[in-house]
């Protein structure tokens, strides 16, 4: 103890911020910047001695960086990005067009672009309705997919106890519906519960064609196409596009830990203190008010404000003592659906594989996202084996080469390629996670040889990430991509949590920023933005 | 329907074939056609019950204290090893979700009864808690016996080692060889037991008693002498007095104990229980309702009767749906259990009104209906326990 004053001060307190912030991932960057500019005094305290959570850069091998989780960087919102001012501080997007190269067995592969009428031309390859009707099937539900944009910054409303703040947050939402008109509206109702298939097989006839566009629905969760919630994802991830289409497009020069970088450097430009190694152990809390927090060097942090972007069950079970706690709270913490479905593989690659199909225009067509999904069926197929504890025999891959559009990720002529996988499920009838990790790669390096023949001689490396590794080595409960299924009964006024949608939790002075909340999961940093304002209200 | 352990004997006494269903049991309403004999067996000799139905679960293991006290109301810290309690459970607004006796068996080992299922309760409040909890309702047969003569009972079996155990004491004993664990519990608020058994050994332990029993005239009772009793000891019944709050649709049907004239085992102060921070604010904006006895005025009430030329009428079996309570002819309240006490030679009630009417001695009126016309009864509020037997706690 110390005399300050005539006040006796615990050396063990670190410092007194205005704003404490628990985990230095996007969201939690984001939140960090909204606030310093705010002028709220600002730290933010990450575990890992990295920052970027889910985004993030490692080098697996010497001389060979991956994006080694997330790497499609064309989620980040437009407003969030300009406000920070992002490409000041380092952040460098370049487009990629193919949107999606969906790979056939028989190399008659579908490309689909951001040029619509030579996306029509392949379609016609399937089907000539199909093509024609790819036009309309874009314009209408890229329209449905811009109110369901500004539903992604709305602050969901307070359910059962709506009030007329509630009423308020929903304003935003008034143009947006007005511009889509009355009977779209309807459309959005209706679809929006709908399986993908169905809405799909309203516009389609091709099973190709609905297996291109249909994976992108599939890829943040545990359920097939024909499953209720896939539609409702894939407007999701169309709301957030950056390209007006289904599936966006874009990759971070310098891998996703880049973009992290570039979000600290301008939190760090505001004011925020970033302090990297710390672990918070502990959220320190009497009668349902938070004030400070306690890390694993043994400081305290104490703080007006506790913002945590850490998953659910860190914070709420690991971080507090959940004693003290309602137990209703509890048990819909406890409910919370996470089930991860998902596996990574990095390879280091000799050369660009050798697709059926892809003949001497290379570097083009596998500049994007190439799927092996080459049909809706088999999509549906590759998730029907998790329904009982199995994984895919033959998965939906989604593969990308980041070196074709940004060699310098690697070292030498290397090419480099990262594979998500699907549906691998985090709980196993059989067998565990740490035996079947070779048996994992097997199978991805032999689904992708049915299409690259002699891809497993190109391999000088491989990384294999497992739904269990995501659990432990990235903070993901069982594996899942978002801190929570993005299903139907976790979403706007449901997520986390019924009743605490709102940012705020049931401790006063603790707040949530992470991708647990409204609107969930992707590199967009609005739950981070969403999250500030709600503070800032208080 | 499931068959208690006692059953074989149960059944064979069971002259009325008046069964009820409890918790999914069989279970007897009297055992022969009226009641009377077995209610004073009771009060003026010894009674015995069969209450395994209730619902029984153990939990042990280094935060089983922990978990005992974030459930329940009562400060389980107080009681030591041997001491049980009576105490309520409530959700997170303070509202009654059950009630039931939670016994020290050991430092780290508690034993619970409860009239609802309550495992998922008490795991769900286990989080992050080192503590096992395990459902052993169908494991163990519970047998109280109740009434002045059943210490001197248990004394035949026991060789006076029952003698010293103090009211909600708790203590392992044998009767005729057989492992027992005896509390001084029960729910007629008179002097008796509980005796827990082994399933399997449960119709040998009923032998046992009824042998040792009968210069005492002992007899089995049913539900009707039962709920009797414990309206004279002004004990509450759920479904009748209140409600478990997981069980209703709404909020108006829920209450809390200190509504209930519980707050004596509503420990405010302690660390932390589920409910609590709804009860310290209740409780600081003033309560909405108050638990309290009423004695209903016979010459009221003969005179209501006199009007249909009928003589007086009083309740001989208890009642459990509410009726109104009224101050003034303005409704203060409602009446929820009332008997004829045979003991007290009373009409009596437990009812829930608003407190500034709830003062002892107040007058109030209490509905009657007379062939389905509405008449009311003058009343006066009186302390509970309405009969309160000093050997009861001696
Ligand atoms: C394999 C995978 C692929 C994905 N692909 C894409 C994609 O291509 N495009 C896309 O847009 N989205 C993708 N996502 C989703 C997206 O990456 C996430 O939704 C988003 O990054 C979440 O950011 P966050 O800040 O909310 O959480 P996190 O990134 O999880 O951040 C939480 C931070 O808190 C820290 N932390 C936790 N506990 C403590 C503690 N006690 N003390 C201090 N710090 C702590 C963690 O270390 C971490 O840095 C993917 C996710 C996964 C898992």
């Amino acid at each position: 103890m110390e005399i300050n004053g005539d006040k006796l001060v615990d050396q063990k307190i670190k410092a007194k911020k205005d704003v404490v912030i628990i985990g230095g991932g996007v969201n939690g960057l984001v939140a960090a910047a909204y606030l310093a500019k705010a002028g709220r005094k600002v730290i933010l305290l990450e575990k890992k001695g990295r920052l970027g959570g889910i985004a993030v850069t490692e080098e697996f091998f010497p001389g060979y960086k991956f994006s080694s989780l997330a790497d499609g960087a064309g989620y980040l919102s437009p407003t969030v990005a300009s406000d920070l001012k992002l490409s000041q501080h380092g952040l460098e997007i370049v487009p990629v067009d193919p949107i999606v190269y969906s790979l056939q067995p028989d190399g008659r592969n579908l490309m689909i672009s951001g040029d619509v009428s030579a996306t029509s031309k392949e379609i016609s390859k399937f089907s000539e309705a199909d093509a024609k009707a790819y036009p309309r099937f874009l314009d209408l539900l890229g329209k449905l997919s811009t109110l369901a944009e500004s539903m992604l910054y709305l602050t969901p409303p307070d359910l059962p106890e709506f009030g007329f703040k509630d009423g308020i947050d929903l304003l935003p939402l008034l143009k947006p519906v007005w511009k889509v008109g009355r009977k779209d509206i309807m459309q959005v109702v209706r679809i929006l519960p709908m399986p993908v298939s169905d809405i799909l097989n309203e516009w389609f006839e091709s099973d190709e064609v609905k297996g291109a566009i249909s994976a992108s629905a599939l890829i943040n969760n545990s359920f097939g196409p024909q499953e209720a919630g896939s539609g409702y994802n894939f407007l999701y991830n169309w709301a957030g596009s950056n390209n007006g289409h289904f599936r966006s497009s874009g990759n971070v020069l310098g891998g996703m830990g880049a973009l992290s970088n570039a979000l600290a450097n301008a939190a760090k430009s505001l004011g925020v203190e970033i302090k990297l190694n710390t672990f918070v152990e502990k959220i320190v809390f009497d009668n349902y008010v938070a004030s400070g927090v306690e890390t694993n060097n043994g400081d305290h942090y104490s703080a007006k404000t506790i913002v945590s972007s850490a998953n659910m069950n860190t914070t709420f079970i690991n971080l507090l003592d959940p004693y003290y706690l309602d137990q209703m709270f509890i048990k819909h913490l406890k409910n919370i659906k996470y089930r991860g479905t998902t596996a990574r593989i990095h390879f280091v690659l000799r050369e660009l594989p050798s697709f059926r199909g892809v003949n001497g225009n290379a570097h083009k067509l596998l500049s994007g996202h190439i799927q092996i999904s080459p049909t809706m069926t088999y999509l549906q197929k590759a998730y029907d084996p998790i329904k009982y504890g199995r994984y895919s025999a033959n998965p939906y891959l989604d593969i990308f080469i980041p070196t074709i559009s940004d060699p310098s990720m690697s070292s030498d002529e290397s090419h480099l390629m990262s594979v998500t996988v699907k549906f691998m499920p985090y709980h196993l009838r059989e067998g565990d996670w740490k035996s079947l990790r070779d048996d994992l790669a097997k199978l991805v390096i032999n689904k992708i040889g049915e299409y690259a023949p002699g891809f497993e001689k190109l391999i000088k490396h491989q990384k294999v990430i497992t739904p269990l590794d995501l659990e432990q080595d990235y903070d993901l409960p069982e594996g899942n991509y978002v801190h929570g299924e993005m299903s139907l009964a976790q979403f706007m006024w449901m997520r986390p949590i019924p009743g605490h949608a709102q940012y705020r939790s049931p401790v006063k002075n603790l707040y949530l920023c992470g991708a647990a909340t409204h609107p969930g999961g992707g590199i967009t940093g609005i739950n981070g933005k969403n999250a500030a304002r709600e503070i800032l209200k208080d | 329907m499931k068959e208690t352990p006692f059953h074989p004997r149960t059944s064979e006494l069971l002259d009325s074939y008046d069964w009820n269903e409890w918790s999914g049991w069989l279970a007897a309403n009297s055992y022969e056609l009226d009641h009377s004999h077995e209610y004073l067996a009771i009060r003026t000799s010894c009674g015995v019950f069969d209450t395994s139905p209730l619902y029984k679960y153990i939990i042990h293991g280094p935060d089983a204290l922990k978990l005992m006290n974030r459930v329940v109301t009562q400060d389980v810290s107080k009681y030591g090893v041997g001491k049980s309690m009576y105490t309520p459970w409530c959700d997170d607004n303070g509202k009654i979700i059950d009630d039931g006796i939670v016994a020290r068996v050991d430092e780290q080992f508690f034993r619970m009864t409860a009239a609802e299922p309550t495992l998922f309760w008490l795991e769900d409040n286990a989080t992050n808690l080192n503590v096992t909890i395990e459902d052993i309702t169908e494991a163990y047969g519970i047998m109280a016996m109740q009434g002045p003569y059943s210490r001197d009972i248990l004394n035949r079996l026991t060789k006076t080692d029952a003698q010293g155990l103090n009211y909600f004491g708790l203590m392992d004993i044998k009767i005729a060889g057989i492992p027992i664990t005896l509390s001084r519990t029960g729910y007629t608020g008179d002097l008796g037991y509980e005796l827990w058994v082994k399933a399997d050994k449960a119709v040998a332990l009923w032998d046992a008693v009824f042998e040792a029993g009968e210069d005492y005239r002992i007899r089995p009772f049913g539900d009707y002498a039962l709920d009797i009793a414990r309206i004279e000891a002004g004990l509450l019944l759920i479904d009748a007095d209140f409600h478990s709050s997981k069980k209703v649709m709404y909020e108006h049907e829920k209450t809390t104990p200190l509504e209930l004239g519980l707050g004596w085992t509503v420990k405010l102060k302690k660390d932390y229980f589920v409910g609590q921070k709804a009860l310290i604010e209740d409780k600081k904006n003033g309560l909405k309702w108050k638990t309290i006895g009423l004695e209903i005025d016979l010459k009221s009430l003969e005179a209501i009767y006199a009007k249909y030329n009928m003589p007086l009428y009083l309740p001989y079996q208890s009642w459990t749906e509410a009726v109104p309570v009224y101050s003034h002819g303005k409704q203060i309240g409602k009446a929820t259990s009332g008997t004829w006490s045979p003991m007290l030679k009373k009409y009596i009630a437990i009812a829930r009104i608003k407190p500034k009417y709830a003062s002892i001695g107040n007058q109030v009126e209490m509905e009657v209906t007379i062939n389905a016309e509405r008449h009311n009864a003058r009343a006066k509020v009186v302390k509970t326990p309405f009969f309160n037997p000093s050997r009861k706690t001696n």
